[in-house]
Parts: C-alpha cells; structure tokens; sequence
C-alpha cells in the first residue's frame, strides 16, 4: 500500500543521489526534522524537560509524570482526529472545521447518558461502552451529514463544515438541556486520566488503539487506494468502477467515529463539559497536523503517519511553550509562526529548491521515458 | 436511496434547530415588553445558571413579553439592542460582553423613552444613562478572596494564578486584587500568571505544565470555578494533595453547586460567591418601576461571601448553589 | 482592400512553444455573407478567432477592417470591439441574474448614471427589430438558452459590428432552437453584417453559408463557394485526405468472425443524458468493430452509455443473450466489459498514484474493499504487464504522471488488460503519441480479437479504423447514420457517409 512509511522514491534513487537530497525528498523529512529541533532545543534550554518521575496519584495508583508525558498524554485527541481529518482531506480535497464543534456534540451525549439526564451523578446510569457507542453513532451521523453535504450536494468542504462548526456547540448544550452535566464516577474517568495499577495515562493507549486500527486498515482494506484514487482523479475513479461520493462521504463518517473518541477523551479527562470551551480551536490544529505531515490540503496522496507525526510535533511545541511560561494568549501567535516556518519549508517549491542546492538538479522519472 | 438519507439528515438536523429555538410570538396587550441582551450561556456555569434565571423570571405568566439574545460578540450585541429599540421594547435589560461602545444605544434608547438597566456586568457611561445596574462587585470579590487567604498564615506563598478571559469585568476585579497584593508581600510570588480563558483544559495544562517544571506551589488562585476543576484534576493525576489538610490551597469563584460540594467535601478551600440570580432584583425594578417607584440607588451590588472547607454548611450550598 | 470585402486577414502567423498554430493563414469576410470556418480540432480556428479578437497576439501578417486606414491594431478584445468585431460564444457568457435589457448595455454606459427608461426602451426595439421574442425587463436567466444566445448577438449587434463572430453557437440547441437562430443570423446578413460561424454540425454549415474557409493543422487550404464544395469534399479536405489518393488498406480479419453466434454484447435504442439519439449496437466474439464520425458526432458518448459513464436514460442491453441492466460502470466491468477512455488525462490515469496502483486499480475494485492484493502480488502483476507492454518506466512506483503519454496510454490498457475483459472498447487509444506506439496498440487490438476478444474501437483516423475495425459505426449530429462493412470499408465510403446529404 502506498501510504506506508517508507516513500517510493527509495527505489527509484539513482545512486548519485546525495543522502541530504534522499533525506529532504521523504514526506516525513519536515515533521521529524521539526520534531528533532524541538527535542536539541529543550535539550540545550532544560535537559530536565525530561525526566520522567514516578509517583503517586489521588487514588494511591503510581503514575508517570513528566513533560514528555503530557505530551503523549495531550496528543491523544489531536492524533486521532488527525488520522481522521487525513482522509477526509485525501478523499474530499478539503477539511472538516467542525470538529471541535462534534466533539463538543459526542462528549455531551456521552455524558448524558452516563448522567441518566440528571445534572450531577456519582455513578454512571449507562454502561460506559454502550454510552460510548451512542456517543460515536451520534458523531458518524453528524459526519455524515457534513459528507453528505460535501459529496451528494457538491458544497465546498470548508462552506459545508461551517454549518456544524457553527451550529455544533448549541446542539451539544440542548442535548443536555443548557446543564452542564457532571459524573463523579471514578470509573468513567478511568479513559482521560489512568487505570488502577497502570502508570501510564489511558488515552495513550486508547492512541495506540486508533493508530493500530488505521495500521490494520491500511494493510487488510483498500481504504487508502480508494480514498486517494479518489482525492486525485474522480472521474478516473468512477470509470474504473469506484463510487466517489460514497467514499467521500465514508470518510466524513470514519472521522465521525474520530471525533467521538477524541470527544470521549476529552469529556473523561475531567467528567464534565463546558460546550463553548471543549476543544476550541482544535480543528486549526488538526488541519495543521495534516499539513506539517507534508500531505496536500488540496486531496490526493496521502501519509497517515505524517499528520500523527504533525499532532505530536504540534502538542511538543505547546507543551515547550508552556514550560517557558509563554503567556497562553500569546500561544497561538508563536504557534503561527513555528508552523508557517514548517508548513513553507514542507511546500513541494520549497523543497525542491532544498534539494537541488547540493547537487545539479534532481533528475525525475520524466526523462526516463 | 441515499439521497433519501441525505434529504433525512438534514431534516433532523433542522428539526433540531428548530426545537432549540422555540420561542413564543406575537405580545398581548398588558404585558411588559423587555428586550434581553445577555452573553453566551454556554461560556460557563455561572453564564448557564445567570441565563436560565433570566429566561424563567421574564416570563408571560409573570407579565413580561421578552426577547432574549445571546451573544459574546458587543458587535452583535449593539446590533440587536439598536434593532429592539426599534421595536420599541419598554425595557432594554442588558449583560454587555464589552465595556465600551454602548453610546449610541444608550442615547437613542433614552430618546425612545426606553428604560435601560444593566444586569451583571458594567458598562462604561453616565450614571444618567441607565436606571439601575445589578451587578457583582468583582473587586471586593477579589478583596474578600485575598484577604481569607492572607489569614491563612502560610509561611509562604507560591501561587498559580489562572486568570480568566483577559479585559472581561471579573477577570480585572479578581486580577486586581492579588496583583496588589503580590506586590506588596515580600513572601507572595506567582509561579505562574496565565489566562485561560476560562477554559478548564486549559487550566488543566497549565498546571500540568508547572508540575512537570517541577516548581514548587502551595496555592492555586482559579477565576472560576471550571479552571480550579481543571487544575484539580491535574493535581489529583500527579497525587498532590489539595484542599482541607493537603498540599495545596484552591481557589474557585462563581456559585456552582458542585463547586460548594467540593469546599464542602474539604477537597478544594474556598469559593468566592458570585451570585448570578440578579432576574429577581430586575424583575422587582421594573414591578416598582412600572408603579412609578425609582430604584433607591443606581448600582446595586449582589451580596457576595466567599465561603471555605471550615465554615461551609449544606444550608449555604442549598441556598446559593446554582 | 477588396470591393465589398469588410474583413481582411493576410498571412497570419502565430507561434506557441514549439507549435505553428497558424502559418500564412488568409481569410476574406466579405459584406452581408455568412462565412463558415471549418476544421478538425487543432487545425487553427480558435486560434485564428482569438487572434482576430485580440486574445491572442499575432506574431506575423496583418487585419485590414473596412473604415480603418491602414492594418488594423487589435490588442486587446477591446480593441476587437471598438474595431467592430463582436464575438458570440458557445457559453454564454451574460449575467443570467441581470435583466435583458442590462446585459445588453452592460459596461456601454457613460458616466455613474443610467438612464433605466432609455434603456429599456432601446433595448425593446433591437429586439423587436431582430424579433427577438424576449422583453427588456425579463430576468436574462428565465429565457431559454437559444433565446440568451440571440440576446448575446442582439448585444453585439447594438454595437455597431461589422464583423460578427459565432463561435459554436449551436452546440447547446436543440433544432428549434437553432432554427431560431438561423433566422436571426439571415437578417444581420441581409443587414450587411459579416458572419463567421464556426461549428462542427456539417447540416446547419450547408443550410445557411455562403462561403467556407477551412484550416487543416494550422494551414489554409482554401476558401471556396458553398454550391462548388460538395460535402465529401469538404470532409476530404478538413481530414487531409484528397480522394485520389484514398489507398484501401482493409484488413483482412473480418473473415473469422462468426455473424450468426449471439453476440457478446447488443444494445437497442441506447440513449443517454449526454444528448445521443437512441442507437442499435452489437458485437461478436472476435470482432473488432468501430464508431466514426467527426468529433462532437457523439462516438465517444455512445461507447460511454454501453459502459454507463454516462447515465443511460433508455434502450436495453444484452450480454452473452442475456439482460442485463448497465447503470454504472462497476456494472459494466462485472459484466466483462473495460473501457479506456478518450480523455486520458482527465478520465484514464490517476496521476499522483504509481503505475503499480493504476494497472491494478479496476480489478481491485471488482475484487472488493475488504481484499487488497498483497504488495507482492500486485508487484507481479505490474511488473507482467510492463514488460509484455513493454511500457517505459524506472519502476512500478513511479507516479503514472511522469510517464510519456503513450506509456500513459498502455498503463491503461494494461489496467483493462488484467482484468482479463470479454469486450474492450478503446476510445481514441492512440491519440497524440508516438506513431511506434500507435503501431504497438493496432497489433495488440488484432491480437486479442485473434484471442476471440471483442473489441470496439475509436480513432479520429480513419486509416487506423479501416487496419482495425471490420465493422464501422458511422455517426453524425450525435446520430448512428449508418453501418459499413466488407466492401464498404472504404475510406471514400466513409467519408460519403460522415458528410451524407448529397453523397452518392
């Protein structure tokens, strides 16, 4: 399958290739290159960035604690809406802005059923899994709609999102009545915060979970050839027997599904929702982690594990800027610039420049026929 | 086939809009016709609780024809409050999300003979501009809050400060306070002072973040209550003790139930009352308004306590809770 | 300039990187004529048309324009304009939510104001003067399309033309429509307007021309006079190909196909909302049969509704005897068929994707979502397929895009290869690349029907159709008009068919 790590170009090198050129040819050149930087800095700036401590939680559980972990930790939801967010950007040539926004939907059902309606509940009224699973049929319907939008009514991605991205957090509120519903439960926060006698945090798990899953995806279905076949060339794509609406509109569901457990992630961290706060801005973040992964926003190709790299190299960054005490308002400033700087150094002209600076220019496969 | 899904979806979809935005037409005559301007009720409890105490008072039943709007935006807000004074509302009832920019209004709903009070938070104008303001007094809220924690008699102080949305009415009254007080005392020092914005997760971060620096902190001084969540659960994840008997003080604002049950259960120390049940004091100035009565005096505050883990009692919880 | 001549050019030139779009072109557009400008595509008459309007600059040769002095500058299609030289295209290129009466004096006005009374009183009379049945309030996009086409003429003719140039104008009319149309283009011309009307439809050139002038790969081959110039003539001439010269090359593979067996694959009264009138189409087993026609004729959009590219709106199909319902093309290919399409860029390859995932892509489709061919299996199959193709690439995981066109071209076939088809249709295989390749593709077609695969194919050559096909669909005006085969197959034949009318 193609969107596996390991790029074609590694057969077609002729051996005049520079390793430099090799190295800034590969996709993932830009996200762990920035990945690097970011680790040397803190490094130099704080070697104690990471250490990693073992103590003990509330509950009397050991756990693991250090900047590192919070990173991995706090990646959780972006990974797997970038996962998602990937697709929908390879199939459809566009992104999905109301993620956040669904989020805030899936956590608020999810909580309501836990809560049985009620505003405070100290157990859980619903088995957590059945919730769960109402919580992401709900987001996938909501998915849905958008992929509809998009696919079957031909409305631009972006145009097509806003309406949830809109719309999303007042639904998510009269779902549960305009309450801010809370679980007490222990149990339930077991997925946000950790599981009795293990020290690492659950959604790291539940991380690894969803990555597996696409992983298997990739190698069992023809996910990743339909949906970039489709992404390049609809027209091809039709005449060799694909339906491209329907794939377009799956992976609006499969980012559905995303959005609910990245909502579920985020609602058990604390067992409560504030509907106008969850998962603000994420969406910018997640459409960012697809770019930094040097796939294409216009559709087409694509390499999964670039955007999860991009999640990851997003939340270092916020997590380093933290531990400088970066005022929080000014976050997103610093982030902007950091990511202009990669997104215009993983842009194909930019590349290519990179490229040829050590040798003559970079023969393609152009002049082989 | 699956443009009948299609067709299906968007129909629930619009249904759903429709549910949520039910509102009753049409004024009968003898009813007092109220326009309501108020922030998102979304934004946080305190924001919830406030809302839902507006929308219940102003009712039909209690002879009110209302109009409400929600927004975070002044913007909107000034757009819609120029469009009810258009339709000649009789009280204009006002929670600007911004202290500046309401001239304009305020002139031309005087000149419509539009009654303007404000509820919950100020605006900046002459005192001749509006009838009356219910609204908190944050910096006495921020006084009161400094002032229990300095009769703590710590040693030291080593605080966490998370602010709430920069600029907003609360966010410079709670500020204002410590920031004086920081100053002033050789042994009070922020280990960190950030905004965020009243987002829990955000706050959760942040105190993450100081955890894993290692930095030493005994206190956590949160605007709101949602970030004193947030910062709880982060000290809870890394087993630092907090509230009656642990490691670390925390500080919460506003009137949450469960706020008050985690004073009361000892696991946070305090709570700065905010009370956000001003429809009731509203709704009696318009009644007496309306008998030709004139409130008393121009600002009226809301009786704000703080309350902590020693001198909390489920009667408080009972009657402040929201 | 010549006596009652209103537009002259004389030896036009105009050069694109490594292309001579236009050499030494003349054209002579004389006073109250309707002139026809006819070619295959690519022989010059767009670039000609935008050169005369401005788009394009010209690199040699000059314009002479009654009424200006001297060769006239036409830079811009302002420029165009102001010369008098007004242009009508295929789109419509109105505002269809601004009144009649507006999109005629759009961007005319002087000055910040408008005079609304004036000018919908003047609009009303041009109408009216052209019997335009249209009024000058009515919203522009609630008029049928043929009467926004008059409304668009209607506008150039306010403005004063000499010259009045319609570029493809009939293309999305039906034929009372077009009637219409003629009509109006008969008064300009008994008005003294100069019409150049440039179309593919070889009736409505001989129903209302006076004159046709025709391009053949950027060169003039002559003007000549309507009544001089019958229509097997003109197709000659448009395909390069004098009627002398015509060599009968048919080969001889008709011999084996076997007519009475139950064909592989008949259709009847096949129709599609792609705009082809209902037509019959069979094939047997082993033949190789073909659709011709000029382009636009409708060859490509029947081969397109027999494997539901397009959606089929009525007729019935039969494989092997037996119905079968075509609504898409996963339909088609479950059935046997495979279909290579004529725009390979923009229909055939996937270009981002490796030659690899192209040549598997429609058997993986058939064989399903949930059962990908192993790396390694599919390896095997591309690499089978490049070296019995003998396609160039450095490897199966180069992007189709960087391949050379005819490389291109047989990942395609190799795509439809592989999932081993009953019937292949082949539109335009062997457009634009190399004459090696293009010799390759005919072995190859007369090789799989010798395998007793049948094979529908399209050329816009007629050489290669005749080498190929025992059997030729002809088609004109999106019509089957008619069927040729054994002794037919001749390339006078053909062309008598394609220009019908008077032919013998």
């Amino acid at each position: 399958m193609s969107p596996s790590v390991k790029t074609p170009e590694a057969k077609t090198k002729k051996p005049e290739d520079s390793f430099f050129k090799r190295l800034i040819r590969q996709q993932l050149f830009i996200p762990i290159a920035a990945l690097l930087l970011l680790v040397v800095f803190n490094l130099i700036a704080d070697p104690s960035f990471f250490t990693i401590s073992l103590k003990e939680n509330s509950l009397g559980n050991p756990v693991l604690s250090g900047n590192i972990i919070s990173v991995l930790d706090n990646a959780s939801e972006l990974v797997i809406l970038a996962i998602g967010m990937t697709l929908v950007t390879a199939a459809s040539g566009g992104q999905d802005i109301s993620v956040g926004a669904t989020m805030a939907i899936a956590g608020s059902v999810i909580l309501r059923m836990v809560c049985g309606g009620q505003i405070t509940s100290d157990t859980m009224q619903m088995n957590l899994f059945l919730a769960v699973l109402i919580g992401a049929v709900v987001a996938m319907l909501f998915g849905a709609f958008n992929g509809a939008l998009v696919a079957y009514f031909k409305i631009q991605p972006m145009v097509a999102t806003l309406i949830m991205f809109t719309a999303g957090r007042s639904i998510a509120a009269w779902i549960n009545n305009n309450q801010l519903p809370i679980i007490n439960d222990i149990a339930f926060k077991y997925a946000g915060t950790f599981l009795p006698g293990i020290p690492v945090p659950t959604p790291i798990f539940i991380t690894v979970l969803v990555i597996f899953i696409f992983w298997l995806a990739m190698k069992r279905t023809n996910l990743g050839l339909y949906t970039q076949s489709v992404g390049i060339n609809a027209n091809s794509s039709r005449l060799n027997g694909l339906d491209p609406k329907l794939i377009k509109l799956m992976t609006y569901v499969i980012l559905g599904a995303c959005v609910a457990v990245a909502g579920f992630i985020r609602v058990s961290r604390s067992g409560s929702i504030n509907y106008s706060r969850i998962a603000e801005n994420i969406e910018m973040d997640a459409i960012l982690a697809v770019a930094l992964g040097g796939n294409a926003l216009s559709g087409g190709k694509f390499n999964i594990y670039g955007s999860i790299l991009g999640a990851y190299v997003i939340q270092f960054l916020t997590t380093t800027l933290y531990k400088y005490n970066v005022p929080s308002t000014a976050l997103p400033a610093y982030k902007a610039v950091v990511v202009i700087a990669l997104v215009v150094l993983s842009s194909p002209v930019v590349r290519e420049k990179m490229s040829g600076l050590k040798k003559r220019p970079a023969k393609t496969a152009k002049e082989v026929s | 086939m699956k443009k009948i899904l299609v067709l299906m979806l968007s129909l629930i979809l619009v249904f759903s809009l429709v549910a949520c935005s039910k509102d009753d037409g049409g004024s009968d005559g003898g009813l007092i016709k109220v326009g309501v301007i108020n922030n998102d009720p979304n934004e946080s409890g305190y924001r919830t609780a406030n809302d839902a105490a507006m929308r219940s008072t102003f009712t039909k039943e209690n002879g009110y024809d209302a109009n409400f709007y929600n927004n975070n935006d002044a913007a909107q807000q000034i757009a819609t409050a120029q469009q009810m004074i258009q339709d000649e509302v009789d009280y204009l009832l006002l929670s600007p999300a911004s202290t500046t920019g309401w001239d304009q209004v305020l002139k031309d709903a005087k000149t419509a003979g539009i009654q303007v009070i404000l509820f919950d938070r100020m605006l900046e104008a002459d005192e001749d501009m509006y009838v009356a303001a219910v609204v908190s007094d944050m910096a006495a809220e921020g006084k009161t809050a400094v002032d229990w924690l300095a009769s703590q008699g710590l040693s030291e102080y080593n605080i966490i400060h998370i602010q709430g949305h920069m600029g907003s009415d609360a966010q410079v009254g709670r500020t204002g306070a410590l920031d004086e007080k920081v100053a002033a005392e050789a042994s009070w020092s922020y280990v960190t002072q950030q905004t965020a914005d009243w987002s829990e997760e955000t706050a959760r971060t942040i105190v993450q973040s100081v955890i894993d620096a290692g930095t030493p902190f005994n206190v956590i001084y949160a605007e709101n209550n949602g970030m004193a969540r947030g910062a709880v659960a982060a000290l809870d994840a890394n087993g630092i003790t907090h509230g009656k008997g642990g490691d670390v003080i925390v500080m919460g604002f506003d009137s949450d139930k469960w706020a008050f049950e985690s004073v009361l259960s000892g696991s946070w120390n305090y709570m700065g009352l905010c009370n956000p049940l001003q429809a009731e004091k509203v709704d009696k100035i318009i009644k007496d308004l309306e008998k030709g009565t004139k409130p008393a005096q121009k600002i009226i505050y809301s009786d704000e306590p703080g309350f902590n883990c020693d001198t909390l009692t489920q009667a408080d919880v009972d009657k402040f809770g929201t | 300039m010549q006596e009652g001549s209103v537009l002259e050019l004389r030896g036009i030139c105009k050069y694109f990187p490594g292309v001579r779009a236009l050499q030494d072109v003349d054209f002579t557009l004389r006073e109250g004529e309707i002139h026809a400008l006819m070619g295959e595509n690519g022989a010059g008459k767009s670039t000609l048309i935008k050169v005369l309007t401005g788009v394009y600059s010209k690199d040699g040769g000059e314009v002479r324009i009654r009424g200006i002095d001297g060769p006239a500058v036409i830079r811009s299609p302002q420029d165009a304009q102001n010369a008098g030289i007004s242009t009508v295209y295929q789109e419509i290129t109105l505002c269809g939510n601004l009144t009649v009466a507006e999109n005629m004096y759009i961007g005319r006005t002087k000055g910040a104001l408008t005079n609304w009374k004036k000018m919908n009183r003047d609009a009303g009379k041009i109408l009216e003067s052209l019997s335009i049945p249209a009024s000058p309030t009515q919203q522009l996009g609630t008029c049928s399309i043929a009467v926004q086409q008059m409304v668009a003429i209607a506008r150039a003719v306010d403005m004063e033309c000499k010259v009045l140039i319609l570029d493809e104008p009939t293309s999305s009319l039906d034929e009372q429509e077009v009637q219409k149309l003629f009509g109006l283009m008969r008064d300009l011309k008994k008005k003294g307007v100069g019409i150049i009307f440039v179309t593919h439809f070889l009736d409505q050139v001989y129903e209302v021309c006076d004159r046709i002038t025709v391009l053949r790969d950027g060169q003039l081959v002559g003007e000549y006079v309507i009544e001089d110039l019958p229509r097997v003539q003109l197709v000659s001439k448009m395909l390069g190909k004098e009627l002398d010269d015509m060599a009968d090359i048919k080969g001889d593979s008709t011999a084996k196909v076997d007519m009475t067996e139950t064909p592989v694959l008949e259709a009847k009264g096949l129709c599609s909302n792609a705009g082809i009138k209902p037509f019959d189409f069979s094939v047997r087993k082993g033949e190789v049969n073909g659709f011709t026609g000029l382009l636009g004729s409708g060859r490509s959009e029947c081969v397109r509704a027999i494997f539901g590219a397009d959606r089929v709106t009525g007729g019935a199909v039969k494989v092997e005897g037996k119905d079968v319902k075509i609504r898409k093309p996963l339909d088609a290919m479950k059935r046997g068929i495979g279909y290579l399409p004529e725009d390979r860029k923009g229909d055939g390859i996937v270009g981002d994707l490796s030659v690899r995932e192209n040549i598997i892509l429609a058997l993986q489709v058939m064989k399903g979502f949930f059962r990908p061919f192993s790396r390694a299996k599919a390896e095997a199959f591309a690499d089978e397929y490049i070296k019995l193709l003998e396609i160039k690439t450095a490897s199966s995981d180069t992007p189709i895009k960087s391949l050379s066109g005819g490389n291109q071209q047989k990942v395609i076939l190799a795509r439809w290869l592989l999932t081993d088809p009953k019937y292949l249709i082949l539109d335009e295989p062997t457009r634009g690349i190399d004459i090696g390749t293009k010799i390759e593709i005919q072995k190859l077609v007369l090789k799989l029907a010798a395998e007793g695969k049948s094979v529908t194919f399209i050329s816009s050559e007629i050489d290669e159709m005749l080498r190929t096909c025992s059997r030729l669909i002809v088609m004109r005006d999106r019509k089957a008009v008619g069927e040729l085969t054994g002794e037919d197959l001749t390339q006078t034949k053909i062309m008598a068919t394609i220009a019908g009318g008077e032919a013998k």
